[in-house]
C-alpha cells in the first residue's frame, strides 16, 4: 500500500510530517480527545498470540471506546487482522494458535472457560475482507443468524430483515427481489448485506476487516457513509489498509508494526502529530 | 517443412482429436451391435418351407426362420463327413424349425446346395407357446370341448377370437394366483410363524391361540372360494384347442391356454410386423421371464436392479457424508488421518468378488444368523435375513462403493471457501449449525458426484451379487402389497447376473442368445437413466450454490 506519489496541499509546518493524507477530511468538525474521557467496550489486556514458535502479537494492551469507530493501520502481516478476529475469537479455528492475556468485553474475559464462543459471537460480530453471502435468497442471508437463535415468527423475521436491509442502506434496492440469490447482488451490494446480516443479530461490536478493499470506490464510498452511521449504535472495530479511510471514518486509531502496538490514540493526532518515528514513517508513505 | 508442422502443434490436436474420436466410436459401435444383435430378436421374420435334400439324398420338407448364415470352405465339411463336390465355399444356414416337442430340437443347420425349393406360404402359422418354444405348421381345425367348430379359412378367424378370450382368462387366473391367493398364502404363513412363536414363548393363553385359529379359519374360507373361482376359470380356459399339422405331416393339438401368440408371419404387412414388434418389446419389459429365462421378459431383474441401486443409495450417501465430514471437518489433520484416507482409497480397488465373500460371511451369516437368533426364532431353522437377500446385497454394494462417496465428499468439503464458513461462524453459529446450514448444502454437488459414480459401479456389479442375494428366478419382487410392502429379505433378479444366466446356464443357447444383447442394451439403458436422474438433481444443486467458483 503506497501512497507516496499523492501529494498533499497542506502547508507544512515545522513539526507537522509531509502528509500523504488530506487532513481537511480528518476533521468532520471534531475536536481533540482523549481516549480515557470515553466509555470503554473493549479492553485488550498483555494480549500475546503465538502462531506454533512465532509470536505474531506482542503485549497488546488497549482500550476500545463504545459507539466510536476505531481503526487499525499498518503494512502488511504486522497483526491488525489477527488482532481483530482475536475480538470474537475467530483465531480458535486456526490450528497451532496460542494466546495469553486478555479481552475484556464488559468487564467479562472473553478467553475466559466460562464463556460460550457462539454466544460471544453474537455479541461481537464481523464482516471480512471479500463479501461473502452464502448460497441463499437476501431475506435467508439475513435472517440467518436469527434462525440460529431459533426465531420462528414469520412477522417478526420479516421486521428485523427490513430494518436490517434498512441500517444497511440496501433495503431500497433489493426490496422487491427479497427473495432472490443474494449472488445476483453486485461486489458492494453483497458487502452491505453482509453488514445487515452482521447488524440484524444487534451486536454490540462490529468488526470490519478491510470491509472495502475488495470494491470499487463508489461502493467504498457506499461502506464509509454506513459505518459513519452505524456507530450510533455499534461500537466499530475497523482493519484497514487504506489511510485515508481509517482517516475518514475512524474516532480513534491505532497503528501497529510488527506485531506491537506503535501507537493509539486520536485520529486526527495520529494522523497530523504522531509520537512515533515509525507512525510518522508510515503516514507520510515512508514505507507500507 | 516437416519440423514446422511439428513444432505448429497440429499433429498434437490430431493425435489428441483422434483419441477421442476412437473412444467414441468404440462406445457408439458398442452399443450399435448390441441394439442390432438384441432387437433385432423381436422382429416377426419370415417362416420359410423348404424342400431339403437330405445327405442321403431323402428329401424332407422343412420349415423355419433363418437365424443365421455363414460360408464355410467345402474342404471343411467334406472333412466333417460331408458329401460336398466342387472347391468354392458354401453358403449354410441355421434354421429355427421350432417344433421342440415333435423334432428334438429347436435349431439345424441347412447347406445350400441340398435345398430345391423354398416358399414363404401365408398361411403358415407361428405360435408362441407357454411352453416347448415356437411352433411352426398350418392350422386345421379348432376345437371347443374335443368338437371341431371350425377348419380350413374360418379356423384362423375363430383362432384369433378364441385366443382373445384365452389370454384374458390367463391374465385373470395370474392375477387370482399371484395376488390373492398369494396374499392368503402369505397371511397364512405370518400366523404360522405367530403360533410358532407362541410356543417357543411357552405361552399358552387360549384367547390368542383362538384369534389365531379363527383368523387361519377365515383365511382358508377365503381362499377356498377362490380356489373355485379357480377352478371355474381354468375349464374355461382349457376349452379350445387347435389342431396343427407340422413339417413332417405329424397332427399336434395345442390347447389355447399354452399359447402366447398365434401369428401368419409371411401374411403380415409391414404396419403388422411394426405393432407385433412394439407389442413384442413392450412384453419383453414388462412381463416375467419364462422357459428358464430363455421366453418372456425380464421385468423381474430391471425391477430387481433399480430396488438394489436404491436402497443402496440411501444407504451409501448418508455413510458415507458422515465419514467424510469427520475426517475432513473433525478429525485432526495428521499421519493417522493421512493412512485412513490412504486406506479408504484402496479400498475403491478391492476386487468386487471380496466383497461379495466379505458380505457372505459378515453380513448374511453372522449379523443375518444372529437377527434370526433374535427376532425371528420362530421361522427356524427357515432363516429370514440369515440368507441371501435384497438388504445384504445392497449393504455390500453400499461397502463397495463408500470409498468413492467420501472421497468424492471430501473433496466437496475441502472446496467450500474458508470465507463462507467464517461468515457462518461470525454470526454465532456453532460448527455444526455452520455444516449443516451452509457447508453441506454447499457441499451437495459434489456428494452427488459421489452417488453417480457410486451408482454407476453398483448397477454393474454382478460377481458379489451372486453370493448375496441375486438369483436366477426369484418367485415374487421384494415390494408388493402385502405389510410391510418391502420384503428386504427376499432374494431378487438382476439385469446382469441375468445376462450371465441366459447366456451361459441356458439350456437353449442359440434362442437365448439374442436376449443376451437384448437385456445387455437394457442394462446399460438402465444405468444411464439412473445416472441421468442423478445428473439433473446435481445439476440443479450447482446452479443452486453456484458462487462457489466465485
Amino acid at each position: 500500500m503506497t501512497d507516496t506519489k499523492q501529494t498533499s496541499d497542506t502547508p507544512v509546518s515545522g513539526n507537522t510530517p509531509t502528509h500523504a493524507i488530506d487532513i481537511e477530511v480528518l476533521s468532520r468538525g471534531r475536536n481533540m480527545r482523549q481516549i480515557a474521557d470515553e466509555t470503554p467496550c473493549l479492553k485488550i489486556q498483555g494480549l500475546n498470540l503465538f502462531y506454533g514458535q512465532k509470536q505474531a502479537l506482542h503485549n497488546i494492551d488497549m482500550v476500545i471506546p463504545k459507539q466510536q469507530v476505531t481503526a487499525y493501520i499498518g503494512p502488511s502481516g504486522c497483526g491488525k487482522s489477527t488482532l481483530l478476529r482475536c475480538i470474537n475469537r475467530m483465531n480458535d479455528l486456526v490450528d497451532g494458535v496460542r494466546i495469553d492475556g486478555k479481552i475484556l468485553l464488559d468487564e467479562q474475559n472473553i478467553y475466559d472457560k466460562s464463556v460460550n464462543v457462539a454466544d460471544l459471537r453474537r455479541r461481537v460480530g464481523m464482516v471480512f475482507q471479500k463479501p461473502n453471502p452464502f448460497p441463499k435468497s437476501i431475506y435467508e442471508n439475513v435472517a440467518y443468524g436469527l434462525r440460529l437463535q431459533g426465531v420462528k415468527d414469520r412477522r417478526t423475521m420479516d421486521g428485523v430483515v427490513e430494518d436490517a436491509l434498512k441500517s444497511a442502506a440496501l433495503w431500497d434496492e433489493v426490496k422487491d427481489r427479497l427473495h432472490d440469490s443474494a449472488f445476483g447482488l453486485s461486489g458492494g451490494q453483497q458487502q452491505r448485506l453482509v453488514i445487515a446480516r452482521a447488524i440484524a443479530i444487534e451486536p454490540e461490536v462490529l468488526l470490519l476487516d478491510e470491509p472495502a478493499s475488495a470494491l470499487d470506490p463508489i461502493s467504498t464510498l457506499k461502506i464509509e457513509e454506513l459505518i459513519y452511521e452505524l456507530k450510533n449504535k455499534y461500537t466499530i472495530v475497523i482493519v484497514t489498509h487504506n489511510m485515508q479511510q481509517a482517516a475518514r471514518v475512524s474516532d480513534y486509531t491505532a497503528f501497529m508494526y510488527m506485531g506491537k502496538l506503535i501507537e493509539y490514540g486520536d485520529t486526527k493526532t495520529l494522523f497530523t502529530n504522531p509520537h512515533q518515528k515509525q507512525t510518522e514513517d508510515y503516514i507520510t508513505g515512508r514505507y507500507g | 517443412m516437416i519440423r514446422e508442422w511439428f513444432k505448429s502443434g497440429n499433429p498434437w490436436i490430431w493425435l489428441t482429436a483422434s483419441a477421442v474420436s476412437v473412444s467414441l466410436i468404440l462406445v457408439f459401435g458398442l452399443l450399435l451391435l448390441i441394439a442390432a444383435r438384441g432387437l433385432g430378436h423381436f422382429w416377426p421374420a419370415t417362416v420359410w418351407e423348404y424342400d431339403y435334400k437330405n445327405q442321403d439324398n431323402s428329401v424332407v420338407r422343412l420349415v423355419g426362420e433363418v437365424h443365421d448364415e455363414e460360408a464355410v470352405s467345402a474342404q471343411r465339411l467334406r472333412e466333417a463327413g460331408l458329401a460336398i463336390e466342387g472347391d468354392e465355399e458354401v453358403t449354410r444356414y441355421l434354421l429355427k424349425t421350432g417344433n421342440r416337442d415333435v423334432l428334438g430340437q429347436d435349431f439345424r443347420w441347412i447347406l445350400e446346395p441340398g435345398i430345391q425349393d423354398m416358399r414363404k406360404p401365408e398361411t403358415l402359422l407361428a405360435i408362441e407357446r407357454r411352453e416347448w418354444g415356437n411352433l411352426y405348421g398350418y392350422l386345421n381345425a379348432v376345437q371347443e370341448n374335443q368338437q371341431t367348430v371350425a377348419v380350413g379359412k374360418g379356423a384362423w378367424e375363430s383362432l384369433q377370437q378364441r385366443l382373445q378370450r384365452a389370454t384374458a382368462l390367463f391374465a385373470q387366473i395370474r392375477a387370482l394366483e399371484k395376488g390373492e391367493i398369494g396374499s392368503i398364502n402369505y397371511g397364512l404363513e405370518r400366523l404360522r410363524l405367530r403360533e410358532r412363536g407362541l410356543e417357543l414363548e411357552n405361552n399358552t393363553d387360549p384367547a390368542e391361540r383362538e384369534s389365531i385359529k379363527q383368523e387361519r379359519a377365515a383365511l382358508n374360507a377365503e381362499y377356498e372360494g377362490l380356489q373355485k373361482q379357480l377352478t371355474d376359470l381354468y375349464q374355461d380356459i382349457n376349452r379350445d384347442q387347435i389342431m396343427v399339422t407340422v413339417s413332417t405331416g405329424e397332427t399336434v393339438m395345442v390347447p389355447l391356454a399354452k399359447i402366447v401368440h398365434a401369428y401368419r408371419p409371411n401374411a403380415m404387412s409391414l404396419l403388422d410386423k411394426l405393432g407385433f414388434y412394439m407389442a413384442k418389446v413392450w412384453e419383453f419389459v414388462s412381463d416375467e421371464p419364462r422357459e428358464a429365462n430363455t421366453e418372456g421378459g425380464i421385468f423381474p431383474a430391471i425391477f430387481g436392479t433399480v430396488m438394489m441401486v436404491i436402497i443402496m443409495s440411501i444407504m451409501v450417501v448418508p455413510f458415507g457424508v458422515v465419514a467424510a465430514v469427520y475426517l475432513r471437518e473433525y478429525a485432526k489433520q495428521g499421519p493417522l488421518t493421512q493412512l485412513i484416507r490412504i486406506a479408504v482409497n484402496n479400498l475403491a480397488g478391492v476386487p468386487s468378488i471380496v466383497y461379495g465373500v466379505f458380505g457372505l460371511g459378515f453380513f448374511v451369516y453372522f449379523l443375518g444368523g444372529n437377527l434370526d437368533q433374535l427376532f425371528f426364532p420362530e421361522a427356524l431353522p427357515t432363516p429370514t435375513f440369515g440368507t441371501p437377500g435384497l438388504l445384504w446385497a445392497s449393504l455390500t454394494l453400499a461397502l463397495l462403493t463408500v470409498p468413492v462417496v467420501i472421497v468424492a465428499t471430501e473433496e466437496g468439503l475441502s472446496r467450500i471457501p474458508k470465507s463462507v464458513r467464517e461468515g457462518s461462524l461470525a454470526l454465532g453459529a456453532t460448527k455444526a449449525e455452520t455444516l449443516w446450514r451452509t457447508v453441506l448444502p454447499m457441499a451437495s454437488p459434489a456428494i452427488m458426484t459421489g452417488l453417480i459414480l457410486a451408482i454407476a459401479r453398483a448397477a454393474g456389479e454382478v460377481a458379489p451379487l451372486m453370493l448375496v442375494g441375486v438369483v436366477k428366478l426369484a418367485p415374487s419382487l421384494p415390494l408388493d402389497g402385502n405389510a410391510p410392502f418391502l420384503h428386504l429379505d427376499r432374494k431378487f433378479m438382476h439385469l446382469g447376473f441375468h445376462i450371465y444366466d441366459v447366456g451361459f446356464q441356458s439350456p437353449n443357447v442359440e434362442a437365448a442368445r439374442p436376449l443376451v444383447y437384448a437385456t445387455a442394451l437394457l442394462l446399460v439403458l438402465v444405468i444411464v437413466a439412473l445416472n441421468l436422474t442423478a445428473i439433473a438433481i446435481r445439476n440443479r444443486l450447482r446452479e443452486k450454490y453456484r458462487a462457489l467458483e466465485n
